[in-house]
């Protein structure tokens, strides 16, 4: 018998935080009230997860603007699609996996074909959760970026949450948003002036010796890595790429011809098909860019049930493996 | 009823066969244009648009987009023909527009789209969309406190369609009475009959134990649609409601209506002015 106690597999809530990491409760949640109270067209709705994607804390505060739709993924979409026509910005809540595999065609048909102004806000994006392929959006971007006229972001932090939230009111047109819900780190309030914007990628960190430009959480590992490293004379630089599509490509390659001679390394919580890296690489190679090219993200596998650290140590995501993977390619 | 009353129902009667009458023509006129077109359907369908555009909706014609309006909600886009039949009937697009119908960059295209047509309020095509798009504008139009209504046209081959089952439910716990679904069972859908290829019957059952206000009629009967729409729209109960109309494809032009039955009616290019002309005869328009 093993000494070694295994860790259980992670409740549905299971936080990505670190032990003593900052963090924010519902970071959503709270953000979308604040936004609510300057503009009376913001509604909510939810296919039966309101209290898993953080939009209760919005019912509390808005319950005459809060529309629970019962566990129909299609409804939700088209329902939202309705509410979109006839003026309003709602912001509809399910799981990843749902809003990407089951309402696909709703997204792209009665939101995104006639550029609706619905807010798809969607929790368990990537490996966020233990449950296994039934819980775990591994291709949900994948999926998504053939789609015309969606926007996708990938949020790092409660930071980026919070502020996302206002972007997208601003913004005219159909979001998908993956979501971090629960308690979510704060990371990214460390970098003075930092600000979320649609369609930017920011540089949070410089470095001459490798360029890791991620999304989503694994900017968090990027930062911590780069900051392990740094202290063994390893300088890394991380840009941290909130949106998926439209892709900042101006930023992207700038930042690579930089230092011609840096390896960039694409890190996501998502697979390594379809994903940020297939985009960046695409995008790299039309533009006649050589350089040493890395992936960090998921196997083209459905993954294995578990704890979450667990997951993330097996599948290299988690800010130990993301060192190791740096360490073997960078002199 | 008082004598006055029922000719003044005759005359509503006969003005609305006029209509349904107009509304045929347009379409085989399409069809003509196009040599092709689901004008089985829109011959089916004319007696409800006339009874929908020229008694029960509001609209403003010159204004498409009035924000008073009933908005019309056509899920099965390949019944666009028929439907800027009644548009064109009705005024919102002009009768010139039918020698470009399905032609490059024509405001008719084959299938409803929303951007290209003034009056074609959703996208159609994928089906089972156009009730939960309707559950929501319900939704939205009772937080403005609108007093304007959704319709949305479905054909019986949409209630194969989980989609269309979830909107149902959804409208009955939102007592959506502002909401009324109008479904075209005219048995006809791609590969067979549609009681051979999904089994829905008994339809008006399903509807009820879903909480609707339910009414099921001769959708080629304009007597039969007035009394149903008439009915539906005066009702009090916070139900939302649903018009079953049994139609017959091809209907007003009788060598159409006994050819097979199928999803696309084929009319051969000879054909069309023998259509109009049949049309007319039973119309009494020589």
């Amino acid at each position: 018998m093993s000494a070694k106690k295994k860790l259980k597999t992670s409740a549905m809530i299971a936080s990505i935080a670190g032990e003593d990491q900052p963090t924010t409760a519902a970071p959503f949640g709270h953000a979308l009230v604040e936004a609510a109270g300057k503009n009376p067209k913001i509604v909510g709705m939810t296919a039966d997860l309101g209290k898993y994607t953080d939009l209760h804390i919005f019912a509390q505060a808005y319950p005459d603007r809060y529309y629970q739709m019962g566990m129909a993924e299609q409804l939700l979409m088209m329902a939202g699609a309705g509410m979109a026509r006839e003026g309003f910005i709602p912001f509809v809540t399910t799981y990843s996996v749902f809003a990407s595999r089951r309402a696909y065609d709703f997204i792209c048909l009665a939101i995104a074909e006639e550029k609706l102004n619905v807010k798809i806000v969607s929790a368990l994006p990537g490996l966020t959760t233990g449950y296994g392929p039934s819980h775990q959006a591994t291709e949900d971007i994948a999926i998504f970026r053939g789609m015309p006229n969606l926007t996708i972001i990938d949020p790092c932090d409660a930071v980026d949450i919070e502020q996302s939230v206002q972007a997208m009111v601003d913004f005219d047109g159909p979001v998908y948003l993956r979501l971090l819900r629960g308690k979510v780190p704060r990371v990214l309030d460390r970098f003075e002036g930092y600000q979320f914007e649609i369609g930017k990628a920011k540089r949070l960190l410089d470095g001459e010796d490798a360029l890791i430009i991620s999304s989503g959480l694994m900017t968090m590992r990027a930062i911590e890595a780069a900051d392990e490293l740094r202290e063994k004379g390893t300088n890394v630089a991380v840009l941290h790429c909130a949106t998926i599509k439209p892709l900042d490509t101006d930023t992207i390659l700038a930042e690579v011809r930089r230092y011609p001679e840096r390896p960039v390394f694409v890190a996501e919580n998502h697979s390594i098909i379809g994903g940020l890296g297939e985009s960046i690489a695409s995008l790299l190679m039309k533009e006649g860019v050589s350089v040493k090219f890395n992936q960090i993200g998921l196997p083209d596998e459905f993954l294995d049930a578990g704890a979450l650290p667990t997951l993330h140590d097996r599948y290299g995501i988690s800010t130990k493996e993301v060192i190791k993977t740096l360490k073997q390619h960078v002199a | 009823m008082s004598q006055t009353a029922t000719v003044s129902r005759a005359g509503v009667i006969e003005v609305l066969r006029q209509r349904a009458y107009k509304i045929r023509r347009h379409a085989l006129r399409m069809g003509e244009v196009q040599g092709q077109g689901y004008v089985g359907q829109a011959l089916g369908i004319a007696d409800v648009l006339a009874v929908s555009y020229f008694h029960a909706l509001k609209l403003d014609p010159k204004n498409p987009d009035w924000e008073g309006r009933d908005r019309f909600l056509l899920s099965i886009g390949h019944y666009a023909i028929a439907l800027y039949a009644a548009l064109i009937e009705a005024g919102v697009i002009s009768e010139e527009e039918i020698e470009d119908y399905g032609s490059d960059d024509s405001i008719l295209p084959m299938s409803g789209m929303a951007d290209y047509t003034p009056g074609m309020e959703i996208t159609g095509g994928s089906l089972g969309h156009g009730l939960g798009i309707g559950v929501g504008m319900a939704l939205g139009l009772k937080r403005k406190e609108s007093t304007s209504r959704i319709f949305n046209l479905l054909s019986d081959g949409e209630l194969n369609e989980g989609s269309t089952w979830e909107a149902v439910a959804s409208a009955a716990h939102w007592k959506l009475d502002n909401l009324i679904a109008i479904v075209d069972v005219n048995d006809q859908q791609a590969d067979d009959r549609s009681s051979t290829v999904l089994n829905y019957e008994p339809i008006a059952d399903k509807w009820v134990a879903f909480g609707w206000e339910t009414y099921r009629v001769d959708g080629n009967d304009l007597e039969a649609l007035v009394e149903a729409f008439d009915s539906a729209l005066a009702s009090d109960s916070n139900k939302p409601r649903v018009i079953i109309c049994d139609t017959l494809m091809g209907r007003g032009v009788p060598f159409l209506e006994e050819r097979d039955k199928n999803h696309f009616i084929r009319v051969d290019e000879n054909e069309w002015s023998v259509a109009l002309k049949q049309l007319d005869e039973v119309y009494g328009v020589q």
